[in-house]
């Protein structure tokens, strides 16, 4: 059966390791953070300016001056820090952030990503994610594989404007685990009772199938 | 201690005229200069070209000099959350330039700092690029931005000086401390004006030669844009 939103981040929570800094988007992203293993040390990078994120407030305890990049009321952990917007970027910039997360419209098998622009739409605008995807070493798409009409998201060439060229590291959808690295995406594995086949028709990009695919652990 | 007190908001804003370029604080609603937006309104200074990262609501922040039709140009990385912004950028009203948002703190930066341009990777190979120089630094390629430049700059603090001095709270820090400095005039409002000499230079964020004018601002609402909570188990 295919993933749901919390599916998918619960497999990409897998992914964080201990002693990672983590950013993660707005959306399926987010969810990841309930799902990281309690027993390493990890700390949320907000862009908006803070290092050690926790979770939402208690109810009463909401501080407008303290909120994350999706302008929600937020709290800290011990040993978090404030600071300013250029600062923030340096971390992402810098490569100090080990770990990206995000949404997509459309990842290519080179690598690019489209998740800010709908041409005819309103456009809201890219916030942060253009400086994310074109410093960050480690990118991970947090994706439906497939739109509401059936067609496939995961292309040899993004149609709609892209956000970074040649960045996507892995791909989580709610079929597959794939790595993106030579042109193309190597199947890594399964959401759990998705074949192969469905995995392949539901791919534009070129997919690389070896060996036998494992089902995920979720 | 050079002085940098003004009594009130229009005293800090005296010299604001039509056209003028804004750098404005804030990340959504968080950290916004909401004194200096007020007295915006209230003159109704016009064709004004607004630096900040995010476009107010309908009916708060930056939203209210775009209801007042006041603003020619903003320049952001995100508008979502407001429909008069949509409203006037489909009708051609209101030009919009879009920038990523760590290309637009270091914008500001920049200005502050003295750097005429930056190379940055954010939006290589994107429409952002277009029309832009690129460079190669070590197999990776670069995009030259230019440093802002702007007339006033409206910035809100937790705390500060007659010296000048400013002392954020949360994340209302975000642009706020890039901004200082970065145009012409630096104006900073706060919620409380504390003696020079209470404030820690060791805790100081912003110091007092980044900044002209300060004043002791008033009735902040601080609006909550999400408010997210959770329950006690």
């Amino acid at each position: 059966m295919a993933l749901d939103k919390n599916g998918i981040a619960k497999r990409i929570a897998q992914e964080v390791q201990d002693g990672f800094y983590v950013n993660l988007g707005i959306g399926i992203p987010t969810l990841v953070a309930n799902y990281v293993r309690n027993d390493i040390e990890v700390e949320f990078q907000s862009e908006n300016g803070v290092l050690g994120m926790g979770p939402f407030p208690f109810e009463g305890e909401e501080d407008a001056d303290i909120i994350n990049a999706g302008k929600q009321t937020i709290t800290t952990m011990p040993g978090a820090s404030f600071f300013d917007s250029s600062m923030s970027f340096a971390m992402i910039r810098g490569k100090h952030v080990h770990l990206t997360i995000l949404g997509a419209m459309e990842v290519s098998e080179n690598g690019d990503i489209a998740n800010w622009k709908i041409p005819g739409k309103m456009v809201k605008g890219m916030g942060g994610a253009m400086d994310l995807v074109a410093s960050a070493e480690n990118i991970i798409v947090a994706m439906m594989h497939t739109n509401k009409a059936g067609e496939s998201k995961i292309l040899k060439r993004c149609s709609l404007p892209l956000t970074g060229v040649g960045c996507v590291t892995k791909v989580v959808t709610n079929l597959a685990v794939l790595e993106v690295k030579n042109n193309a995406f190597h199947l890594l594995e399964r959401a759990p009772g998705v074949s192969v086949e469905e995995i392949q028709n539901a791919t534009e990009g070129t997919l690389i199938v070896e060996g036998e695919i494992p089902e995920m652990d979720v | 201690m050079i002085n940098k007190k003004v009594t009130n908001v229009q005293e800090a804003l005296v010299g604001v005229k039509n056209g003028m370029t804004f750098m404005l604080g804030g990340f959504g609603l968080c950290g916004i200069p909401e004194n200096a937006i007020s007295e915006l309104v209230k003159l109704d200074i016009r064709e004004v070209t607004c630096i900040s990262n995010n476009a107010g609501v309908d009916d708060f922040g930056l939203g209210l000099l775009l209801q007042n039709k006041q603003i020619k140009k903003m320049i952001s990385s995100y508008v979502g959350e407001n429909d008069e912004f949509e409203r006037q950028m489909l009708s051609g009203e209101l030009e919009v330039e879009l920038t990523p948002q760590g290309t637009l703190a270091e914008k500001c930066r920049a200005a502050q700092a003295g750097f005429p341009a930056f190379y940055t990777p954010a939006g290589y190979g994107t429409e952002v690029a277009e029309g832009k120089e690129t460079r190669d630094f070590d197999g990776k390629m670069y995009v030259l931005e230019p440093a802002f430049k702007a007339d006033f700059a409206f910035v809100k603090a937790w705390k500060g000086d007659a010296a000048g001095n400013l002392v954020f709270k949360g994340t209302s820090r975000n642009f706020n401390p890039n901004m200082c400095g970065a145009a012409t005039i630096t104006v900073a409002e706060v919620e409380e004006l504390v003696p020079v000499g209470e404030l820690d230079p060791n805790n100081v964020h912003v110091p007092g030669i980044f900044v002209q004018r300060i004043f002791q601002g008033k009735e902040y609402e601080k609006r909550i844009e999400q408010r997210t909570v959770r329950q006690k188990q």
